[in-house]
């Protein structure tokens, strides 16, 4: 080594070595993120300490069995917990088919070819579309077009105002002919005054084919799930795809090795493997589904309902049960907040069912979010 | 293990004489990756149940050449094949050959071992379960047959249903191979199978090879001489994609005919 370059390194170390002290300013900044550390974690604590010191005093087994009573000022929110489960049980199933389907595809399909970048590019712009549009999306989508669908040629329903009245003209003879039969009944009744209009209109109505029957074409749980699946699949998407990939290639390349298809690669051995990835991603999906109000406003949310969304009474052999319907509306812990809190005459003296129901919307989204902690870490393990 | 193993060494002097009719035969064989030729126009034959080593140095493209004879480095995006290659006089190269069936032919074991994360049972009897073997009593003959074959039944004869992922790497090494052997192939080609292996795993999966050339015809892919003159009966020496010198080994270890063979195996290169 030159004298030269050994001087050069010289100075090189001195001034390393300088720089080795810290300045003031770093200690300055290490300061203010502190600080700005602290003060998420105070935040955070403030929120969780409120809902927590509120709510608690109003859990009570009535609060959490019952429906809500008095103009929703006493009673229960069962009816809210039962639509909130169910609403994200349906949108889980929905979405994760579509999801796992999706990232299969990307993943071991078209790879990063142009379709994989193009199916890429729509998930990403998928998860930045603001919740609401999802709402309106589902209200559009869902309810008007393929519900009114459903129920036009299922019942008949006329879709829009056009319709109606076309229907309306052709019902019109009918309506013409039963009027006749129930004003000529009315006259061999000697039916008089209000009496007789009361028969002449409840005689028509009887007879009158229903023209207004709606089951597909009103909010739903059904639609409601479905709108949040919309909102959840990038959720799933990215999971899924993340676990596909972490799959070694050469567990891929053992099986193909064995003479085995590419449809028994994949379901033999990738998507095994890829299990817990995509069940952390299921569970993260569910938390998050849970927790929109958004997308599920325009969609079937209520207010208030009277009885919880069940079919009538079937048989199952024996058993004789009522199961959900989710083509009914229902009620949702998320809703049920916003309610309480804008909606209802008495916000304020309803302060504390509105705590209660924000504590316990919390603990479910928390213990999934600790589920899929959970489920990661065993699978992690073995 | 070391004295069976020299014992097989002296034996295995045999006359091997241009009369064998060539089984497996790589004609002009060229790959690129993209826009990189792995492989330049190599040919090479091997005749049935011998055990023909390919040695170079890395990315050579020693594994490039035995991965397109079970075609799986098709499965890499842009690669591109020319040439032929024969197993038995009929090409395996063209469209309609079934994959599936040519990979049942020609087993695969790999560098680093590559065990499901299943049960050793259910490791083995992978392959017979895709080509939809389903009965049991099949099923536990053929693993228990594969595993012996593969000298392995005697350690886990007692625990199948147990994790593969227990197992220590030469285990897993050899678990492979009886995976490999359960679809009843005729070729085994090995992918530096020792490489990721402590000698004394080494010492058995070469004496395993030894037993195993009775019935398949083996194409072994090694960085280490000693293991191409211990276990080979033909070699052939890789140098940039192109094959420099194809021999039997004991010729080419004692007489190579090419410079740059002598300067590899002397260890002047590479």
């Amino acid at each position: 080594m030159s004298a030269a370059s050994r001087k050069s390194l010289q100075a090189v170390r001195e001034a390393v070595q300088k720089g080795d002290r810290a300045p003031l300013w770093a200690a300055i900044f290490e300061n203010i993120v502190r600080g700005f550390t602290i003060a998420v974690v105070l935040m955070l604590v403030f929120i969780l300490g409120t809902i927590v010191w509120e709510g608690v005093p109003q859990i009570s087994w009535d609060f959490l069995t019952k429906a809500p009573t008095d103009g929703m000022r006493e009673g229960g929110i069962f009816p809210a917990i039962f639509g909130t489960i169910f609403v994200v049980l349906f949108m889980i199933l929905l979405a994760l088919p579509l999801g796992i389907f999706g990232a299969v595809y990307m993943v071991e399909y078209v790879r990063n070819g142009p379709m994989a970048r193009v199916i890429r590019a729509a998930v990403n712009n998928l998860a930045g579309v603001p919740s609401i549009v999802f709402g309106l999306f589902g209200l559009g989508f869902f309810i008007l077009f393929i519900g009114r669908n459903l129920d036009y040629y299922a019942f008949g329903t006329p879709r829009d105002n056009a319709e109606a009245q076309l229907i309306e003209e052709q019902l019109e003879p009918l309506r013409a002919q039963y009027r006749e039969e129930a004003i000529a009944q009315a006259k061999i009744d000697e039916l008089k005054g209000k009496e007789r209009g009361d028969f002449i209109r409840g005689y028509v109505a009887e007879r009158m084919p229903a023209q207004n029957r709606k089951v597909f074409g009103q909010g739903a749980m059904f639609w409601a799930a479905a709108t949040l699946a919309i909102l959840v699949l990038p959720v799933i998407i990215v999971s899924t795809e993340e676990a596909l990939r972490a799959v070694p290639a050469s567990m891929r390349e053992a099986a193909y090795g064995l003479g085995a298809s590419k449809w028994q690669v994949i379901s033999t051995v990738v998507l095994p493997q890829a299990r817990s990835g995509i069940m952390t991603g299921a569970i993260l999906a569910v938390a998050r589904g849970a927790g929109e109000l958004a997308p599920i406003l325009f969609v079937g949310v209520t207010f208030f309902m009277p009885s919880l969304p069940l079919t009538e009474p079937v048989n199952f052999g024996p058993l004789v049960i009522q199961v959900v319907n989710p083509f009914q509306e229902f009620m949702h812990l998320n809703y049920h907040i916003y309610t309480m809190a804008t909606q209802h005459p008495d916000p304020v003296g309803t302060r504390s069912i509105q705590f209660g129901t924000t504590l316990v919307l919390i603990v479910i989204t928390f213990m999934m979010n600790i589920g899929a902690i959970v489920l990661r870490r065993r699978y992690a393990r073995s | 293990m070391v004295l069976r193993l020299m014992d097989k060494q002296s034996a295995k002097i045999e006359p091997m004489g241009e009369e064998l009719a060539p089984f497996l035969e790589v004609d002009s064989l060229s790959v690129w990756y993209g826009e990189k030729q792995a492989v330049q126009d190599v040919s090479l034959s091997a005749p049935k149940n011998t055990v023909t080593a390919l040695i170079g140095p890395s990315g050579c493209g020693k594994s490039t050449l035995i991965k397109t004879i079970n075609r799986i480095n098709e499965l890499v995006p842009g690669v591109r094949i020319e040439g032929d290659v024969r197993i038995g006089g009929e090409s395996i190269l063209g469209e309609k050959v079934d994959l599936r069936s040519l990979r049942q032919r020609i087993g695969m074991v790999f560098q680093r071992p590559n065990p499901f994360p299943k049960s050793i049972f259910e490791n083995v009897a992978y392959g017979l379960k895709i080509h939809g073997v389903k009965d049991k009593q099949t099923l536990d003959d053929v693993v228990e047959w594969a595993l012996k074959h593969a000298a392995l039944w005697d350690e886990v004869h007692d625990r199948l249903k147990s994790s593969a992922l227990d197992l220590s790497g030469g285990q897993q090494q050899r678990l492979c191979i009886a995976r490999a052997l359960a679809v009843q192939p005729d070729i085994l080609l090995m992918d530096e199978p020792c490489s990721a292996l402590d000698p004394i795993a080494t010492s058995r999966i070469e004496e395993l090879i030894g037993h195993l050339k009775e019935e398949y015809t083996i194409l072994i892919v090694t960085h280490n001489m000693q293991q191409a003159s211990r276990v080979s009966d033909y070699t052939a020496l890789m140098w940039l994609g192109e094959l420099v010198e194809y021999n039997r080994t004991d010729e080419l270890f004692m007489n190579p005919k090419e410079k740059t063979t002598e300067d590899y195996i002397t260890g002047r290169n590479g």
